[in-house]
């Protein structure tokens, strides 16, 4: 790994959408920080050079929804290897959701995640917070000391806040802090056993199903609580088709209510899961192919402003056995540009756009200092070759869940180089 | 009995789903063929002799279990119970450990049956030998479905048909947890008949209409009148725990199979079930003893002739397949 963090990028296509910027250019780092973006910048003495003709160079990509399973589950991945994922997918900003053991309700845990991100090196970890203590659905957590520690948001992801009560408060009391709630919205009764999306598929392999309303009833609930409350509001992983319906009319009405998508939802429907594939199985479900269009439709209409993976490793003894009894999740860090460039190629919004949807808007929503090239702002750069071809291999990947549902898949585009405060923290070994 | 159904090509027998015509009919021939063996007075022939079948049970089912054993062994084959009870599964070893084990048994056939849909299709992806879905979650139960299908057969004629096209077969109950329910619609669907669904609301799968093809009907008088076939499913009881249901008196009153609805189907009409009957659950005693409609006895006796051709099927053409084809 290089450590210099002075560094002139040259000749990439630059675009950056927080500035909308889209020209070719030279990107000056020093000392890990953009000095400079320009034509035929100077390089100053003892300046690494990164020749990109014929690349892409965008703000480091942002991705707000990952799981790094560490403390607690390191036999499924760690910080450091999901930082290489991360990596390896031109990500160099990770939110870290805190379904951990133990879980990110103490300021301690805060503290232990972001110095294992620091001795990594290869990413941003911001953590996310537990709305409530221990996970548990009963009592908020400390929020003002969580934030104070470096949590960037609250989640109790993985499970929902069921309590209508506990929400209020949670969505009440964190406007003290300005922090973001977000919500993994499945309500616990109409997902009974479930375990993919209800519907012909399901009913064809004998599969319990979770139907659509288990999502959309919760969104609607907190979307009666935002305006109750006036906290800030985001629906992690949205899936269902009147839940983006629910969540646009909630920004027409101006409520601070936001959502990401993850690829999955937008470019798979439950046609994944025949013949019981338990890499196809999360939370919420793939779904039908309408719902996946309306997740298009949301995205290029901006209702639907960030794409995140909700990157969910799992050691190969968790997914093999029969598919009701594997664990739900996937993951994404490594074929979230490719996957979400298939957005572009087929009209749904254009580069810059969904550029803007994997960098400034999740970073926005986060209110950290990233996902731009803002001279000033920390030299993390994604370098990639746009119409590269291959083929998703999940022996290839680095992180150590494998658990891809892409497995297969002919993706265009793919990440050279990822740059990280300035140092080159990836270079893609099949160059040529 | 030599190889004379060329039709069944097939490694594994994991569902109804997606199988044709001549592969049900090499089946069923091959069970009216071999059942004569079950009259005899010395019941064994040599046809599997040196062939190795597993049972490997999640679920307890004396008879499912029984009628396997008892069709292996009437073969000649070396036949081997496993139960969840009795190994190491209760104690945290996955599907995948205990058939690392088995496979090193080198077995021809593994009989599964196991609470979780998919469980046998997962075992066809991670062992090499021939996998039989005995019943898997709310998914299949195709021997069932074949032993129902060879009885219906069996009173063809009494319905004044040569087969199944247009035959009007109502399914009652609670289809949604019935494998044997879906194993049969996809069949009988395949076969040309008309398929029935009967049950209250909230025991219906989802879009069961368009995936198998039948008409719905919460209403029972509605699904029998005219039906050449009447087939009661079996109500577990933990369906009122889990609030699917009100109560055994009102499921009785509006889905069981009594006197009076039975009437309402064609004359000939039989009924079945698979077994074990809850009496004044799902159907009246009158009518599950009632000598001229129920066949739910044949159903057992079939069920053993139709075990018996499957596992010859199975033992022979994954023989044949080891040897002659490399990888299917
Ligand atoms: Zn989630």
């Amino acid at each position: 790994m290089d450590k210099a963090q002075t560094r002139l990028i040259r000749a990439a296509r630059v675009v950056d959408p927080a500035n909308q910027r889209d020209e070719t250019a030279d990107i000056l780092i020093v000392d890990g920080v953009i000095r400079d973006i320009g034509q035929n910048l100077d390089a100053p003495a003892d300046c690494a050079i990164l020749d990109a003709d014929g690349l892409i160079a965008a703000p480091g990509l942002v991705d707000m929804h990952v799981h790094l399973r560490e403390p607690g589950y390191e036999y499924k991945e760690t910080i450091a290897g999901g930082c290489r994922a991360a990596a390896a997918g031109g990500v160099t900003a990770v939110a870290a959701m805190p379904n951990t053991k133990p879980v990110n309700d103490d300021p301690s845990v805060t503290g232990y995640i972001l110095d294992k991100a620091d001795q990594a090196g290869l990413a941003a970890v911001f953590p996310i917070g537990a709305i409530t203590k221990g996970l548990g659905g009963k009592e908020i957590t400390e929020m003002g000391l969580l934030s104070e520690a470096g949590c960037v948001a609250f989640s109790d992801d993985g499970l929902p806040v069921m309590d209508s009560g506990v929400m209020r408060r949670a969505l009440d009391y964190s406007r003290t802090f300005g922090s973001l709630v977000i919500q993994h919205a499945e309500d616990n009764g109409l997902v009974g056993c479930g375990c993919m999306n209800e519907g012909p598929v399901a009913t064809r392999l004998g599969l319990p199903g979770i139907p659509n309303a288990s999502e959309d009833i919760l969104v609607e609930r907190d979307i009666r609580l935002v305006e109750l409350t006036g906290g800030r509001y985001h629906v992690a992983h949205i899936s269902s088709a009147q839940a983006v319906a629910a969540v646009a009319d909630a920004q027409q009405r101006g409520l601070p209510v936001t959502c990401e998508a993850a690829p999955h939802h937008f470019s798979l429907t439950d046609e994944a899961v025949a013949d019981y594939q338990s890499d196809a199985k999360m939370a919420p479900p793939l779904r039908c192919l309408a719902d996946r269009d309306a997740l298009r439709e949301g995205l290029a209409r901006g209702v639907i402003s960030v794409i995140a993976t909700d990157h969910a490793p799992h050691d190969d003894d968790s997914k093999r056995v029969p598919f009701s009894q594997a664990a739900n999740g996937v993951v994404g860090l490594e074929t979230l540009l490719p996957v979400s460039l298939e957005l572009v190629r087929d009209g749904v919004m254009s580069l810059s756009a969904m550029l803007a949807a994997v960098t400034v808007n999740p970073a926005r929503l986060l209110r950290i200092n990233r996902g731009t090239l803002n001279i000033g702002a920390p030299g993390d750069v994604a370098l990639f070759d746009l119409n590269e071809k291959w083929t998703v291999d999940r022996a290839t990947l680095r992180g150590a869940g494998r658990n891809t549902c892409f497995h297969g898949r002919d993706v265009q585009g793919r990440v050279k180089y990822t740059v990280f405060g300035g140092r080159v923290v990836y270079v893609d070994q099949n160059e040529d | 009995m030599n190889a004379d159904n060329n039709a069944w090509s097939r490694k594994h027998l994991l569902g109804m789903d997606g199988l044709n015509r001549e592969e049900i009919g090499a089946i069923l021939d091959t069970a009216s063929a071999i059942r004569e063996v079950n009259h005899r007075p010395i019941k064994k022939v040599p046809i599997l002799k040196g062939k190795t079948v597993i049972n490997l049970f999640y679920e307890n089912s004396t008879r499912t279990r029984t009628s396997f054993e008892l069709a292996g062994k009437r073969m000649s084959a070396d036949v081997v119970n496993i139960s969840a009870s009795s190994s190491s599964v209760s104690k945290g070893e996955t599907l995948l450990d205990t058939m690392a084990n088995l496979q090193a048994m080198n077995p021809d056939v593994v009989v599964l049956r196991h609470p979780n849909s998919g469980a046998p299709h997962f075992l066809a992806r991670h062992l090499d030998a021939g996998i039989i879905n005995a019943g898997d979650g709310q998914h299949e139960h195709p021997t069932q479905c074949l032993l129902d299908l060879l009885t219906m057969q069996d009173h063809l004629g009494k319905m004044g048909r040569d087969n199944f096209e247009g035959m009007t077969v109502a399914i009652c109950g609670d289809v949604l947890h019935s494998r044997v329910a879906r194993s049969n619609a996809f069949a009988l669907r395949t076969l040309g008949a008309k398929v029935r669904f009967s049950g209250p609301p909230t025991l219906m799968p989802s879009r069961a209409e368009e995936v198998f093809d039948v008409t719905v009907h919460h209403r029972m008088e509605e699904a029998v009148e005219g039906a050449d076939v009447v087939m009661m499913l079996r109500l577990q009881q933990e369906r009122m725990a889990a609030a699917y249901l009100p109560s055994v008196r009102e499921y009785f009153r509006y889905w069981g199979l009594t006197r009076q609805r039975l009437e309402l189907t064609r004359p000939h009409a039989v009924v079945m079930h698979p077994g074990p009957i809850n009496r004044g659950v799902e159907i009246a005693t009158d009518v599950a003893d009632n000598p001229n409609r129920s066949v739910i006895l044949e159903q057992v006796t079939n069920g053993l002739a139709v075990r018996m051709a499957v596992l010859y099927h199975l033992c022979t053409g994954a023989a044949r397949s080891a040897s002659n084809i490399a990888g299917e």
